[in-house]
């Protein structure tokens, strides 16, 4: 982006009290660490406004005073922290140098409207760090679990070896144990072998209902579209425990086609809604060409229809995959042991005996879904581009 | 096309692989429901795999012991009872002997006799608490410490949970009654033949849950055996009831600073049920693999794998060496003599009769 507004630098009495009120705001975090958190605010605060004083009124000059900076909080996490300390002061250091000379400086307006009130900038950025902030709530306890996941210890906890980075407290054991483990492997081929063809069955069903439910002619389309749905609105408990005595009365509870039926009842409202909205955008007046050319009704769909709504199908397919592969209450009562899943296997082992393999194979199932999402979001921006709805 | 090829191609093959795999199903085969863990290990260990390759039977583990009672009265409401052995702790199988869901049994013509000659009812001794129940291990629920939070003197006492003074920190205790009242009571002063009867009164329940309230704001409750283990390898806690044999788990094969007491440990029975109304084939079945599992012998190869003690008197002499430690598995039982100098049995018959009263009290008094 381009700058839109003349910058210039700003006063004292702005620049240092916005960075006094971040080194307070992050003195809170030292401060209850190290056991004061009236200190932690306190120190925070004069420690920050002493160094934008300094920095912009001694030193001056931009890239000393940034290194100087970025060197200083090290240290200081260092003495306070050890080798984790020293991170952390890095990303500090650099995150205030920065600060300091971007309110300093006055680049903070560079890049927004000149017409905006102060209050108005204050909400700009007020906005994105709200964004951030939820999207770091949102995705730390994920990421908590991927390096716990390499710990050499049996349990849930950043010992202090790995705080150290000391490389002993590390261990691919939990990986070995879940490519050597029966139990483990079992549950992988199961899920392996329910999934797909859950899946398989989802976009069949899904794709054809969601054709013929957008035709306009058919009769009580949405109370059917309502009711194909409804598994994904109604308690998965509640369908779980209908389908457990209804299957049990026809000899499918515990059956690896119970099973693969079930999934294939969740996934296929997936595969509906996606399909129904790539449907929107189709073009009828294509099937009837196709029809005026002599094709049959088959051949219009496998040759002209299907190739445009492949992507909605796809990424409805990858959605009912994932949800397959993902579920354990269905899978716990429709199921028996002989069909127990990965999900099923990581409950009971969460339950009985916290081992960090279950780290493992979230951090492995983590890796696979987000494959998958950036597989959909790849196909959904082509059919974007082919039906030329964005530029290229 | 060469899409729609491709596209059916693939589904005819995974619906083929889907076919291939549901074959054979119910063959030659048996379902057996335990806890999970190193508890289900120890029990493949010592008698599935050995059983397995006597006979040929495959057996199936389903690791849903938490909530057999609530499935199997499922199963049983569905007409479709797919367990063919279900491990359940003692009160449990005292309820589902009363709720009809377990098959009685004649200890004496279904389980082998002692290795020692004696009968199945002498070996077994009091652990046959239940016309439905097969007993299988003796374990025990009893307090682990870290020993690098205690200072210079390690508790010795079951009274350390209640001395928050000597022993300041958060402590782990079972989110029930059973056990943390008793353990109240002895701590208040009531002398152990004495407290089922104390227990037994309004008053007394109100002074167990006083006791218990002294130290309210430093517990922080469990509900699975895997939490107080986790727990105080965290140090988040300084000490935690829990099962003996995890317990061992930490100490032993973990390596943790934790240490462990066995004073006051409340004992209890875990053991085999047979659900009610089983075909022909698969109960005989059932009894051959259960004639097998719990003899002297295997009772006693269990011990090799956890520190759970045999429930057969006979199979005590026989417990031997840790199967990958090494250590000698007879000091670490719960029964072992110096174990065993202050131990709560706990009380069946009284629970049965109190358990929703005090439950519902202990509740009430948990969120007030």
């Amino acid at each position: 982006m381009v700058a839109l507004t003349p910058i210039s630098r700003t006063e004292p009495s702005f620049y240092v009290s916005v960075t006094a009120a971040f080194g307070a705001f992050f003195g809170i975090f030292i401060g209850t660490g190290q056991g004061s958190l009236i200190a932690g605010v306190l120190g925070g605060a004069i420690l920050m406004a002493v160094l934008a004083l300094v920095l912009t009124k001694v030193i001056k000059n931009e890239t000393v005073s940034r290194w100087a900076i970025t060197v200083l909080i090290a240290l200081g996490g260092l003495a306070l922290a050890g080798i984790p300390g020293l991170l952390i002061g890095i990303f500090f250091g650099w995150f205030f140098g920065f600060l300091i000379f971007w309110l300093y400086e006055g680049r903070y307006r560079a890049k927004i409207p000149p017409y905006l009130t102060p209050m108005q900038v204050l909400w700009h950025f007020a906005f994105r760090t709200i964004c951030g902030a939820i999207f770091v709530f949102l995705i730390t306890p994920i990421l908590v679990v991927m390096p716990l996941s390499f710990n050499a210890q049996d349990f849930f906890t950043f010992t202090p070896e790995m705080l150290r980075f000391d490389p002993a407290g590390y261990s691919l054991k939990h990986y070995e144990d879940f490519f050597t483990n029966d139990a483990w492997q079992d549950a992988m081929k199961n899920s392996l072998q329910i999934a797909p063809v859950a899946t398989l069955l989802s976009v069949a069903f899904g794709t054809l209902a969601a054709i013929g439910l957008s035709q306009p002619h058919v009769p009580f389309r949405r109370a059917i579209m309502a009711v194909l749905i409804s598994p994904m609105i109604v308690p998965l408990i509640i369908s779980a425990a209908g389908m457990y005595f209804f299957y049990s009365r026809v000899g499918l509870q515990g059956t690896y086609i119970g099973v693969v039926l079930a999934h294939a009842a969740l996934g296929i409202p997936f595969v509906i809604i996606t399909v129904t909205a790539t449907l929107v955008g189709f073009d009828n007046s294509l099937t009837r060409a196709a029809a005026n050319m002599g094709a049959n009704p088959v051949t219009t769909f496998f040759r002209v229809q299907m190739p445009l709504i492949l992507p909605g199908v796809i990424s409805g397919g990858l959605f009912a995959f994932i949800t397959s592969f993902d579920e354990v209450v269905v899978v716990l009562f429709v199921g028996s042991a002989g069909q127990k899943t990965l999900p099923w296997q990581m409950f009971i082992g969460l339950r009985e005996q916290i081992s960090p393999t279950i780290l493992a194979v979230a951090t492995i199932l983590v890796i696979i879904s987000i494959c998958l999402l950036t597989v959909v979001e790849l196909l959904r921006r082509r059919s974007e581009r082919l039906r030329g709805m964005s530029p290229a | 096309m060469n899409l729609t090829k491709t596209l059916m191609a693939s589904t005819a093959l995974t619906v083929a692989a889907g076919m291939a795999h549901s074959d054979g199903h119910m063959a030659n085969e048996m379902t057996i429901v335990s806890w999970g863990g190193a508890y289900s290990a120890s029990q493949q260990n010592a008698y599935h795999k050995p059983y397995s390759e006597m006979t040929g039977v495959k057996i199936i583990n389903d690791e849903s012991s938490a909530e057999a009672v609530s499935k199997l009265r499922a199963m049983n409401e569905a007409g479709n009872v797919t367990w063919d052995l279900v491990d359940v702790e003692a009160a449990d199988a005292i309820r589902l002997c009363d709720e009809g869901l377990a098959m009685e049994i004649d200890a004496d013509e279904v389980l082998a006799a002692g290795a020692d000659g004696s009968s199945a009812t002498d070996d077994f001794g009091d652990s046959l608490i239940s016309d439905c129940f097969i007993p299988q291990i003796v374990f025990s629920t009893t307090v682990g410490y870290r020993t690098d939070m205690v200072g210079d003197t390690p508790p010795t006492s079951i009274c350390a949970i209640f001395d928050t003074d000597a022993y300041p920190g958060k402590r782990a205790l079972n989110k029930r009654p059973i056990g943390n009242v008793e353990w109240a009571l002895l701590c208040d002063g009531v002398a152990k033949d004495e407290i089922y009867d104390v227990l037994a009164t309004p008053e007394g329940q109100e002074r167990a849950l006083a006791k218990l309230d002294t130290i309210k704001s430093d517990v922080i409750w469990w509900s699975a055996g895997a939490d107080t283990p986790q727990l105080l390898a965290d140090g988040e806690i300084v000490m935690g009831s829990t099962y003996n044999g995890r317990l061992f788990s930490v100490i032993a094969e973990q390596n943790q600073p934790v240490g462990m007491l066995w004073d006051a440990q409340m004992l209890d029975f875990d053991g085999w049920i047979i659900p009610k109304d089983l075909p022909e084939d698969r109960l005989a079945r059932v009894m051959d693999y259960v004639k097998f599992a719990t003899d002297t012998q295997r009772l006693a190869d269990q011990a090799a794998y956890i520190s759970y003690g045999p429930a057969r008197a006979s199979s005590a002499p026989l417990v031997g060496n840790h199967a990958t430690l090494g250590i000698p598995m007879a000091e670490h039982m719960p029964t072992d003599p110096a174990n065993a100098s202050n131990v709560f049995v706990t009380n069946y018959e009284f629970w049965a009769d109190y358990r929703d009263d005090i439950d519902a009290k202990f509740q009430a008094w948990l969120v007030k």
